[in-house]
């Protein structure tokens, strides 16, 4: 399937995984971070249950320094 | 004597808020903050960097979650539902943290806030639970707006973001602070200490400045001056400064017991 993250297309050989292997599949485990799918937030308690399929489109987000 | 800063039903000992942007590295950003006494800082949304080795530090590594109040922004968002969508994610990304600060931008070269716009997002997320701390323009209807709305904190600019051209219009901050009934901060223009004390001395409840820190030739040295500038401000606010007169029948030394 073909994911679009963070405006950038992105093939995988699966064709369905959860929310949760992907984040481990970026290296992206432990990290403090907020992920929209299709624009609606995928809260983190339910990374394990969500999955992904072709087409959706992921913004995975983090807090940096700003004023 | 505790004089604190109420937002939101929270208090805080600092009246300086800063931003965490532009430093040289995260431990210069620490230092700065260590140095400023800041209790609440604020920190962008963005996308995060696909493809990062596991175990790049973050900023949160260097500002525990737990040691700092997080004011998540709307930074770089030119419209209302952007910065709605941007302080949502910021949300889930805090684990439900509600105090957040709405910034509209409506010109990418002045970074002017866009109110039209600010107006609609903060309608929405004070709908949504969120205790929204405002940038705005210096106009008193539009700051009283915001606060009818539900905004928590309303924070004109003193001058445009970056800038550090300080308060060039101090009597409609003047306006804005006498009117309302909820926190005035000076967010935005600050240059130097002074800017910052006169800010305080005019009544604000509380300064937010980012470039005047992490731009400045020594930045932890600055955060240190801010830290004061703060406190002299505030306290001078409180004791209540003496009339100004263009000349004084009052002379400081006894006009008796002059030599002949």
């Amino acid at each position: 399937m073909q994911l679009t993250i963070n405006g950038k297309p992105r093939s995988f050989d699966a064709s369905t995984f959860s929310v949760a292997y992907l984040v481990g599949q970026l290296n992206l485990e432990g990290k403090r971070l907020a992920i929209e799918c299709n624009g609606e937030i995928v809260p983190r308690s339910q990374f394990a249950e969500v999955h992904l399929v072709d087409g959706d489109k992921l913004e995975i987000v983090g807090a940096v320094g700003g004023g | 004597m505790s004089d604190l800063l109420k937002i939101a039903g929270h208090s805080y000992r600092s009246r300086l808020l800063v931003g965490t942007g532009k430093y040289q590295d995260f431990a210069q950003t620490r230092a700065a903050i260590d140095a400023s006494g800041a209790e609440i800082v604020t920190v962008a949304i963005r996308r995060t960097n696909i493809g990062q080795t596991a175990g790049e530090p973050s900023l949160l590594d260097f500002l525990p979650p737990d040691q700092f109040t997080y004011l998540p922004n709307t930074a770089g968002c030119y419209s209302a539902d952007d910065a709605v969508r941007t302080l949502r994610l910021a949300r889930e990304l805090l684990d439900g943290h509600k105090l957040v600060k709405l910034e509209v931008l409506g010109d990418p070269n002045t970074l002017y806030p866009n109110m039209i716009e600010t107006i609609a997002a903060a309608k929405v997320l004070v709908k949504d639970g969120f205790d929204v701390m405002v940038y705005c323009s210096d106009d008193p209807i539009i700051a009283k707006q915001l606060e009818e709305i539900g905004c928590c904190a309303v924070m004109p600019l003193a001058s445009l973001i970056g800038s550090g051209m300080g308060i060039l219009n101090p009597w409609n901050l003047q306006i804005i602070i006498a009117n309302a009934q909820i926190p005035v901060l000076v967010d935005a223009g600050v240059g130097t200490a002074s800017d910052a004390a006169i800010a305080m001395e005019l009544g604000c409840q509380g300064v937010l400045m980012n470039t005047a820190i992490a731009a400045a030739g020594d930045p932890v040295r600055m955060a240190g001056a801010m830290k004061k500038a703060v406190e002299a401000g505030r306290e001078a606010f409180l004791a209540g400064r003496m009339p100004k007169k263009l000349y004084s029948a009052s002379p400081s030394s006894p006009s008796a017991g002059l030599i002949a």
